[in-house]
């Protein structure tokens, strides 16, 4: 006999829910039989008021799209930009953004650590994660001025070199994380409650992964090896030396295994990119920011995000802002399409998990 | 795996472990936490530094930054005296502002936290309610770092050495991709426009040409000068000293952009075809000019577009006053000028040449015909040196030599020049000296740095080999049996300081006698007016002192139907001045005519 099912509304504000969005799930007893997302709650309009303001000051409301890892937006950004203008970007330069991607791979996988045993109710592994992030971002204050929002890489390059003592200082936080992580997985993945409330939750099939449009870490949680650092390089990923992880399963826990990894591996280009770094320009100035015209043309340019793909496309014409400009972030088919679709069959205590374990970001979501 | 897995139980209680170890955190405000040396905190302005060209808040998108008078700065020259205004409660600390604040005063700090329950209170000017940021600034932006462009396009020249040989002109003028590039240098702040005497719109005019719409440019500038072509080539140009950009770099070319521009309108043609100006029914109105320099020019360009019929009398052969007497013609070749005043003459302003006034046709007569007169008579005549044997042959004025050669006449100044003086008439007596042949020496009482010439003039001078002894002081003319120039005689001088508080004054070093030998020296020392041609009944009225007309704010002598401009009103003596006498003339003369 078929239960009677139920309405749950679940958000927009609720602490499971990393932002400002609502999904609407019927339950029977306490399993999914639909799930819908809703979202509206945080749509500021970025891409709209980028067309008002001018290529330079588009960049600056960037780092809001994504607060937990502004920077592969910025990223974006700039190398459309650049590729529009056919700026050229020191070598210097290149290293050091790619140094800010993976500290910023690293503090957003630190935060989604808290996030998904929050959402299972390990709180300590939360409290430890986020403390622990914080080593990376005294880094990103120390060179960029700000902790979060760090409006660091910008067309041309970055804006500020190095501080002195920087590098060691970069070194000797990597030495501490390699020790910590340890911690982590004795917390975690060792974790009987961890692994139980994981393994086998939140299945995506992998036949139907590429299909539903999955990316990033939650595609290579299927199985597949896919990551836009390696498939169509950027910066100076070409010249480092590291693995692109993947697990199976398509669960939770594969996704976990897989991030779990990741974090190793950021940490192991980190060291590479103090070890190879040139000296040199940092910045290949752009010209009076409110003459700036670019050339007419478009431009697509895709960075690998602990999301998955985001991609900034900017169109010109010829003028000193932009014509159009469209972002596409992984968060939107992640927590919005698979999302509905993954859910059904779950139960409800594990729609938190399921969404963490997604990289949903609803700010990036609408921006 | 088992329900009951020891491992994954025992393995979270290592945890524990943590138990005593020092926290990640601290415990404000036991602690306090300092920020990075790089933070982006709370803003700081240098007031004495800042310009306030507003740059800053222009650039930030978050409407948190105005521009506000404060108590204690005023506006002067080349400060708008308004300072910025920071809403912290709208700022995110993005710091373009620092980045593009052209003359380095603003800056954020390591001051991060600021609390009050009013919510006015979050309304700060940086330096004023912060004055101790100044200890802690971490995020600020140097002249290699900041987004402004300090560094000029170059201007193309001919070589010194090619241009004694003739009198092309030296300066080539840019091209497009390089008036494009220097236009975009401009941050349109507008503090140029504040000091322009004629106020000319150059933000709009720059910006036009930055976007490449120079048809654009030639229209706003022709909004009120309408002798663009010759401030493009020869303005004394104090817009250049003011700009933003020139507190930590070489100003924006605002002169030689006026010049791009208006070199695009090739003829008179096709310049009238760009401008289209709207002429007025004529209004059978009249008003009478005498002297067809920029002041003159300007007031019978404007008084034409607004319906007037106008006349001006001119007693050279040609227009321009002193722009074609007294300027060079490598500086500004008669072309340049035939075509714009052919462009004035196409609108309906008629010219009489060779038609002085007090001879050709007296004063009285212009008076009478006219609704309104216009005097723009400028300063014909040349201070002489005054010296022992001044009156030698081979000694001369600059300002009547320079007239002389443009007027194609042939002056013997032998092989060796001595020019006195270091304004922009001896700097052009010599370098047109240089080009007849001869070896020319500058002797300066002050030093070079203090010389009221052009400096890219005094470069240029150099640069032909022109010979400049700063700190001498003419005391002699030694002549030949023939009573020709055979040398110049003078003291060395030392500077001292001045005791009312101005520059430096020269003072002569007794014994210090230097002979140079010389054919020919040139006085350029100044000029002054010749008002013979006023018949006594009106110079009650028309009030000359200190050998200049005295208007009112509306260039109006004490006559209410005689207005003055030019030279021999202003002090400034410049073209730029004259222009714009001529077109506040315009509009007072305009104002006072169609009230009848």
């Amino acid at each position: 006999m078929r239960e009677k099912a139920t309405t749950l509304y679940i958000g927009p504000q609720h602490p499971g829910i990393t932002g400002n969005m609502m999904v609407k799930v019927k339950v029977e007893g306490d399993t999914i039989v639909e799930a819908r997302t809703e979202v509206g709650y945080l749509h500021r309009a970025f891409e709209k008021l980028q067309e008002r303001r001018n290529w330079l000051q588009s960049f600056t409301l960037l780092c809001r799209f994504c607060v937990p890892e502004p920077d592969p937006v910025e990223e974006s950004y700039a190398r459309a930009v650049e590729m529009l203008e056919g700026r050229q970007v020191p070598e210097r330069a290149k290293y050091i953004r790619v140094l800010m991607l993976e500290l910023a791979r690293m503090g957003s996988y630190l935060l989604w650590y808290g996030g998904q045993n929050g959402s299972l109710g390990l709180y300590t592994m939360g409290q430890w994660s986020v403390g622990d992030r914080n080593y990376i971002l005294d880094l990103f204050e120390e060179l960029t001025g700000g902790r979060v929002y760090h409006m660091y890489i910008w067309p041309g390059g970055v804006r500020r070199d190095l501080p002195e003592g920087f590098a060691d200082k970069v070194l000797r936080t990597m030495d501490y994380f390699e020790k910590r992580l340890k911690d982590y997985d004795d917390l975690m993945f060792e974790n009987t409650i961890f692994q139980k409330r994981t393994q086998g939750v939140g299945v995506i099939p992998k036949e139907k992964a590429v299909e539903w449009g999955v990316v990033g870490p939650v595609l290579r949680g299927c199985g597949i090896r896919s990551d836009i650092r390696i498939d169509d390089p950027y910066e100076v990923y070409d010249k480092l030396d590291f693995e692109v992880p993947t697990a199976e399963g398509g669960d939770i826990w594969a996704r976990a295994l897989v991030r779990r990894q990741e974090i190793r591996q950021s940490i192991r280009i980190i060291r590479q990119v103090i070890e190879k770094m040139p000296a040199g320009d940092y910045y290949n100035r752009i010209p009076n920011p409110h003459k700036w015209a670019l050339p007419k043309g478009d431009a697509y340019a895709r960075t690998e995000a602990t999301r998955g793909e985001v991609g900034m496309y900017i169109v010109s014409d010829g003028s000193t802002r932009p014509r159009r400009t469209h972002f596409r972030g992984a968060a939107y088919v992640h927590a919005v399409s698979l999302l509905e679709k993954i859910l059904v069959g779950e139960n409800v205590a594990d729609i938190s998990a399921i969404m963490n374990s997604l990289g949903t970001c609803p700010p990036e979501i609408e921006r | 795996m088992s329900f009951f897995d020891l491992n994954g139980t025992l393995k979270p209680l290592t945890a524990l472990k943590q138990f005593g170890k020092k926290p990640h955190t601290i415990s404000y405000p036991k602690e306090s936490k300092e920020a990075a040396d790089r933070y982006r905190g709370l803003h700081y302005n240098n007031l004495e530094e800042c310009i306030g060209c507003g740059n800053c808040s222009t650039i930030c998108q978050n409407a948190a930054i105005d521009m506000i008078h404060i108590e204690g700065i005023e506006g002067k020259k080349g400060d708008s005296g308004l300072r910025p205004r920071v809403d912290n409660g709208r700022c995110c600390w993005c710091a373009l502002c620092v980045e593009v604040c052209p003359t380095g005063s603003l800056s954020l700090t390591k001051d991060y936290i600021f609390v009050s329950e009013n919510p006015d209170d979050f309304l700060w000017i940086p330096g004023v309610d912060n004055p101790g940021g100044k200890e802690n600034i971490s995020f600020y932006s140097t002249k290699e770092i900041s987004l402004n462009d300090f560094q000029r396009v170059p201007m193309p020249e001919l070589e010194g050495k090619e241009r004694v040989k003739s009198f092309a002109e030296v300066v080539l003028g840019y091209n497009e991709e390089q008036a494009r590039a220097e236009a975009s240098r401009c941050i349109s702040c507008g503090i140029c426009t504040e000091v322009c005497p004629d106020h000319m719109h150059i933000p709009e005019y720059i910006n036009a040409i930055a976007s490449g719409n120079d048809a654009d440019a030639v229209r706003i500038i022709y909004d009120n000068n309408p002798l663009p072509e010759m401030c493009g080539k020869v303005c004394t140009r104090r817009c250049e000293e003011v700009c933003a950009i020139a507190t930590r770099g070489e100003a924006v070319a605002i002169r030689w952009l006026k010049r791009y521009a208006t070199e695009t309108a090739a003829t008179a043609d096709i310049t009238r075809e760009i401008v289209n100006p709207e002429i007025r029914e004529p209004n059978g109105k009249t008003v009478g000019i005498i002297g067809a320099g920029p002041s003159g020019l300007t007031a019978a360009y404007y008084l034409a577009l607004r319906g007037y019929d106008v006349t001006i009398y001119e007693a050279n052969a040609k227009a321009g006053g002193a722009t074609m007497y007294g300027i060079p013609k490598y500086r500004f070749p008669i072309e340049s000028l035939d075509k714009q005043i052919d462009y004035i003459q196409s609108i309906g302003v008629k010219i009489h040449f060779n038609t002085k006034v007090g001879k050709d046709i007296s004063f009285k007569e212009i008076y009478d015909k006219y609704d309104a007169v216009f005097m723009g008579v400028g300063f014909p005549d040349a201070w002489p040196l005054g010296v022992e044997g001044d009156d030698a042959e081979g000694s001369m004025q600059a300002f009547r030599f320079l007239y002389m050669i443009n007027s194609g006449e042939k002056v013997d100044i032998g092989d060796k020049v001595v020019v006195v003086g270091g304004g922009n008439v001896a700097i052009d007596a010599a370098r047109v000296s240089r080009r007849l042949g001869a070896e020319v020496t500058i002797l300066y009482r002050r030093r070079v740095e203090d010389m009221p010439a052009d400096w890219e003039e005094i470069e240029g001078a150099e640069d032909e080999g022109v010979n400049i002894v700063p700190q001498g002081i003419p005391v002699k003319i030694h002549k030949d049996e023939n009573g020709r120039v055979k040398a110049v005689e003078y003291l060395k001088a030392e500077m001292v300081p001045d005791d009312k508080g101005g520059r430096p004054r020269p003072k002569p070093i007794e014994g210090s006698n230097t002979i140079i030998e010389a054919t020919a020296v040139m006085a350029a020392i100044g000029q002054m007016g010749d008002y013979s041609f006023l018949p006594e009944e009106f110079t009650e009225k028309i009030k000359i002192e200190r050998g200049r007309f005295v208007v009112n704010e509306k260039q109006q002598t004490g006559d209410p139907k005689v207005f003055a401009g030019g030279d021999a009103v202003n002090r400034t003596a410049d073209a730029i001045s004259a222009i714009a006498d001529g077109f506040r003339a315009c509009k007072a003369i305009d104002e006072m005519l169609s009230k009848k």
